[in-house]
């Protein structure tokens, strides 16, 4: 909750101006009861035209700086709600963009998507609406026991009474509500999931006719939701009524208290009526407060899940380089373990060094651990133990930035997305057309975008959906090293191409990226087969290394897989 | 009016039909929130006049009336305490009766959805569709269960007032008959300003929504080029956007309640000045006891009360207003949804498939996503049963596009497909798709135990069923090695399970399902060849007897397909058996010679 203060802090010029004239409309405002009775108790009777116009005009001017005043700082209030959520916005979508890997996991990408949306549009409503609301209440809240005070504090004293009560109650059904609004954000986690799952799967599901099983899992989520936020406003419900109750269970005291003060001659019934009308005023601004207050509850919740985000212990830490490693070599891995869940090595003991130049191949089982050592090397994760240096350095001390403008990558799951092909190369690098389209001839792409009718700007669908997996698969890759990375890692990237295209782009990489360090992770021998280095790989642990013929001869796992695909792949 | 704008005003007004009627079907809540309300609104406005009764009984001339005194203020707190208690049952209805409506809304637009082509979901942002779910009904339950029954029961506030004003002074009514339509006016022209504001409003949320969808999907890709800053700049463009339609929006409605207070406080002013002038002339004589602009002090202290009664709601009524709109345009899009053009209904004539053979023919068919661009051209090809239809040919030749016309996610622009000599159009659609069993390159599994995922293809299989398909797709040792084995849970983008697994749950799920007909789009392009192989004896045993489209491209798949369709630039220019193809000597053989080359 803290946190909306830093962002409210560079506004609170614009919000005292804001409120400032605010309060000057809601007292003009409150004037004009004043000036009416004033008008009808004591102007009426003198029977003086000129006084009663005269002071029609206090009203009307009153009536307008009240309605100038109003839209002003409503207006400025509606900027100042503007500038606060998004930066609030701004800055929670890049810190999730910064998240590290495990954190990115352990939120997940439906729960994160809830927070950008719905969880900031509640605090935003919330800054809004305070604003706009949260100056008449307490004015009317303070103005009117200020005033009763001054009149009788004998009374007033006993409807102050009641204030600590009121404050209990809130301060308890707070405490009860914010975890509340918790779970039904949390349910919206949750529904957000299967809307997405169902957009991404709308294929499969029709192709199953699962219309019926997606509508009750739908369901249950839908009813789970439903049931959060009903259980919510039960609790919260609960303010209003208490809080008027009590207000008005004060009224009933000062009435009471009053019949004996009276009899005692020490206030007069005037007086009881008097205050009584400034009770109506004080207990409607109470109402509002509790209304005000439900809100803050469901963005305080908000808030909550928000600042876990953004104050993430994300970024994976810089560490000092111990100067052990030797500068000579470009990447090496020393004995390297690491484990996702910690129960079974996902990585285990692997050690590997390559000079700068050099192409490793990665080949191995599904599910064997070979993009896993891709993501160690991009410090998608911390290891568990070992060390991974580039240059000489361990990847702890290089800074993100440093580290990822050594790379060109490809990875497995990779993505598309909805803008041009040519933006989908540069992904928002700087990056000359030469550059590009020199990276599109090498990923054997260039010819297929060519024969589109709109050739680069051609507009990609959101992830790619109308290029065919080989045509993704090559804008990849062109990706990947139109930035002329040094080290380039292409895991699993060219799958879907066919031989011809395959052993063509290897070529190509060859003869123009030869002083680029090339990974290649893949599950085809042909891909891997001209690497000066072969990885076999099994539950994470290398169970053979070598050149490909070395490789043929010694390890009977390489030899099985490579007499496996004789006859390989053929079309694309 | 021009017609535009009159079939604005249609909708408008359809908008708010459709919504009340969402309202009505909740009757048995509804019904009784209103009486509630009226009663706690009694209640409370009753509690005055005991206290005033109390407050009599203390400025008796012989002294305080302590009974009376006593007995009023214990009617009071019963007043209060019983009031209390109805606003909060007032509460749990209410909250009770917007959770219907929104479970009924969201309900609909999600069962809408799944019956919606697959093309909706091409063209439209998976984010955006979201947001309809969350953003757009949310804002109309906030509106729902705090305003609606606010501004109906206020109405008889406003109507009873007048009707004692009239009682009082005709004369002074006038000046409501030039400030209400003032009021009036004043909101129609605004309100008619402000919503296509709040309308843009809406659908740049949708499309921030969309955005940051689209770009979290792709964290990890982002993350690995280092490219988080130029995404958020980005983000922030759209995020710019929404917050300045959201800024327009808030700017314009602003002036709404001010200016209607403003009309409201002229009226009372007005009211104060002519009514003490009136006052003036029937002291002084000028006007006669009787006539209609006669009025006493009192007379005229009861006008005022009235009239800021009467004010009241319609002050509340332009707060609110702005709320109104924003949950209007929100309705107006899930609406939207809720009105899509879904997939054809079946025809009633539709033909029931009862068992299935497997005869498929594409008779002189052409086909385009759009019409100006043709993929397909003048296609025959025919599939016996048990045959395999191997699909090969340059990417974007129209392979997959094949595939969605024999399941009929699309349909044809000319020419015909036939399943067992029945026009695959006459058949309804959920009995041709169950015909059919696949599995996609692109492997979509949803969160859920990998047991869910693969009895997704089959309910009712048993769980040896469901285990004897995980061995068959050799995925079975790997799923018994984990922690939770069968029940392990599978989060999106889990880290726990590679692209290759994916791809073996999902073929474990169509080795459940006993469809006559099989689809294979690359089902194994990340599946390393060793367990490709180890699976090879559990394909072809899932291939026999079903008729089967198969796009691959390992030779050996397709060397022993019966028929091979050789498509290139949207024709089929060579099909046939391995052999003939080779025989023929022309793109397949240069193809396949190319590999030895």
């Amino acid at each position: 909750m803290k946190w909306i203060f830093s962002y409210l802090k560079p506004l609170k010029v614009r919000m005292a101006i804001g409120l400032s004239i605010k309060i000057l409309g809601t007292v003009a405002e409150l004037l004009i009861p004043f000036v009416l009775s004033h008008i009808l108790e004591n102007v009426i009777v003198t029977q003086d035209v000129g006084k009663i116009i005269f002071f029609g005009v206090i009203m009307a001017v009153c009536a307008l700086v009240a309605g100038l005043g109003n839209i002003i700082a409503n207006r400025m209030a509606a900027r100042v709600t503007m500038i606060f959520s998004s930066a609030m916005r701004r800055d929670l979508f890049s810190k999730t963009l910064m998240l590290s890997a495990r954190d990115t996991d352990r939120f997940t990408i439906p729960s994160l998507e809830a927070r950008i949306t719905s969880d900031t549009y509640n605090v935003q409503n919330f800054v809004g609406m305070i604003q706009r609301m949260g100056v008449r209440a307490p004015i009317l809240l303070l103005g009117g026991i200020a005033i009763t005070l001054l009149m009788d504090s004998a009374l007033s004293l006993v409807m102050i009474a009641t204030l600590p009560l009121i404050f209990i109650v809130v301060y308890s059904i707070s405490r009860l509500g914010v975890p509340l609004y918790t779970k039904v954000q949390k349910s919206v986690d949750g529904m957000v999931r299967v809307v997405r799952e169902d957009a991404q799967g709308i294929r499969v599901i029709k192709a199953l006719s699962k219309n019926e099983y997606e509508n009750r899992r739908y369901d249950t989520v839908n009813r789970a939701l439903c049931k959060q936020e009903t259980k919510a406003g039960t609790i919260m419900g609960i303010v209003n009524p208490v809080m008027t109750m009590l207000m008005n269970l004060g009224i009933a005291a000062v009435v009471a208290v009053s019949a004996f003060l009276v009899s005692k001659g020490q206030s007069s019934p005037a007086t009881v009526i008097a205050f009584m009308q400034y009770f109506t005023l004080i207990s409607m601004a109470m109402m509002s407060l509790s209304r005000m207050f439900v809100m803050f509850t469901k963005c305080a919740a908000s808030a909550g899940r928000i600042s876990e985000v953004m104050y993430a212990e994300s970024e994976l830490r810089l560490e000092e380089d111990d100067g052990k490693g030797d500068p000579s070599v470009h990447i090496s891995f020393e004995d390297v373990s690491f484990s996702y869940f910690g129960k079974k090595p996902n990585a285990d003991r692997v050690s590997v060094s390559l000079k700068k130049g050099q192409r490793l191949g990665i080949i191995g089982a599904t599910g064997s651990g070979k993009s896993t050592l891709v993501k160690l090397l991009l410090r998608f994760y911390d290891l568990d133990s070992g060390c991974i240096r580039i240059n000489g350095r361990d990847i702890r001390s290089y800074t993100k930035d440093e580290l990822t403008s050594m790379f060109g990558v490809a990875l497995q799951n990779d993505f598309l997305y909805a803008d041009t092909i040519a933006e989908n190369i540069r992904f928002g690098r700087d990056i000359s057309d030469e550059d590009m389209i020199r990276a599109a001839k090498i990923a054997q792409a260039h010819d297929f975008i060519s024969a589109m009718p709109d050739g680069y700007s051609h507009i990609l669908s959101a992830k790619g959906t109308n290029l065919s997996g080989g045509q993704r698969q090559r804008v990849l890759i062109a990706r990947a090293i139109a930035a002329r990375p040094d080290i380039l890692i292409l895991d699993d990237s060219s799958s879907a191409l066919d031989y011809k295209t395959d052993s063509a782009l290897r070529r190509a990489l060859a003869e123009e990226l030869g002083d680029s360090t090339v990974i290649t992770v893949a599950q085809r021998v042909s891909s891997v087969k001209s690497c000066d280095l072969i990885l076999v790989i099994d539950e994470g642990r290398i169970i053979g290394r070598g050149s490909h013929e070395e490789l043929l001869r010694d390890c009977a796992e390489y030899r099985e897989i490579s007499e496996s695909q004789m006859g390989g792949a053929f079309l694309d | 009016m021009t017609k535009k704008d009159k079939t604005v005003q249609r909708k408008k007004r359809g908008i708010f039909l459709r919504l009340s009627r969402y309202v009505l079907e909740g009757w048995a809540l509804f019904v009784p929130a209103v009486i509630l309300t009226l009663l706690s609104n009694q209640l409370s406005l009753m509690g005055p006049r005991f206290s005033g009764a109390a407050i009599d009984a203390i400025g008796l001339e012989r002294g305080v009336d302590f009974y009376t005194v006593s007995l009023n203020v214990g009617i009071m707190i019963f007043c209060y305490v019983v009031s209390a208690a109805l606003s909060y049952a007032l509460a749990m209805i209410m909250i009770r009766l917007s959770q219907s409506i929104i479970y009924k809304m969201r309900k609909q637009v999600f069962e809408k959805l799944n019956t919606l082509p697959v093309g909706y979901f091409d063209t439209h942002a998976t984010g955006d569709i979201i947001s309809h779910l969350s953003y757009d009904i949310d804002t109309i339950n906030s509106t729902l269960s705090h305003d609606l029954i606010q501004v109906m029961t206020s109405a008889y506030t406003v109507i009873g007032s007048l009707v004692f004003m009239w009682q009082i002074s005709k004369p002074m009514i006038l000046i409501f008959a030039l400030t209400v339509p003032a009021s009036i006016l004043f909101t129609r022209y605004r309100s008619k300003k402000v919503r296509p504001l709040f309308r843009a409003r809406s659908k740049k949320y949708g499309e921030l929504n969309g955005y940051a969808e689209e770009m979290l999907s792709g964290s990890r890709s982002i993350a690995a080029y280092g490219r988080q800053e130029v995404i958020s700049e980005r983000f922030n463009k759209h995020n710019k956007e929404a917050m300045d339609a959201f800024y327009k929006a808030e700017y314009n409605a602003a002036m709404l309640f001010p200016t209607i207070n403003f009309i409201n406080n002229i009226s009372l002013t007005l009211v104060a000045v002519f009514g003490g002038i009136l006052y003036m002339y029937s002291q002084s004589g000028a006007v006669l006891v009787g006539s209609a602009f006669f009025i006493t002090l009192g007379g005229v202290a009861q006008f005022v009360q009235y009239s800021r009664k009467f004010a009241g709601p319609i002050n509340e009524f332009s707060n609110i207003l702005h709320e109104f709109q924003s949950a209007f345009s929100a309705a107006e899009r899930v609406f939207r949804i809720l009105d899509e053009e879904p997939e054809p209904e079946d025809s009633p004539e539709a033909i029931s498939l009862e068992s299935v053979e497997g005869n498929v023919e594409f008779d002189d068919v052409t086909f385009g996503y759009v019409p100006e661009k043709t993929i397909l051209k003048n296609v025959f090809v025919t599939a016996r049963k048990g045959q395999t239809i191997a699909i090969v040919g340059p990417t974007g030749a129209g392979k997959t596009t094949i595939i969605n016309l024999i399941m009929r996610f699309y349909d044809v622009n000319s020419g015909e497909i036939r399943m067992d000599g029945i026009p695959v159009k006459d058949i309804k659609r959920a009995d041709l798709r169950r015909a059919y069993t696949m599995v996609l390159q692109d492997t979509w599994l949803f969160y859920g135990t990998i047991y869910d995922n693969i009895v997704y293809g089959k309910e009712n299989a048993t769980p040896e069923e469901v285990y004897e398909a995980a061995k068959a797709a050799k995925i079975h040792s790997y799923i018994e090695s984990l922690p939770d084995g069968y029940n392990t849970l599978l989060s999106d983008d889990g880290v726990n399970i590679s692209k290759g697994q994916k791809q073996l749950i999902t073929i474990a799920r169509a080795f459940l399902s006993d469809a006559p007909m099989l689809i294979l789009d690359e089902a194994t392009s990340n599946v390393d060849s060793r367990t490709e192989i180890q699976i090879q004896d559990a394909m072809t045993e899932l291939m026999k007897n079903r008729t089967c489209f198969v796009i691959a491209h390992r030779l050996s798949t397709i060397q022993n397909a019966d028929t091979i369709l050789v498509i290139k630039d949207g024709a089929i220019i060579e099909q046939g058996n391995h052999e003939q193809l080779l025989r023929a000597g022309g793109f397949y053989s240069s193809l396949y010679n190319s590999q030895f080359s």
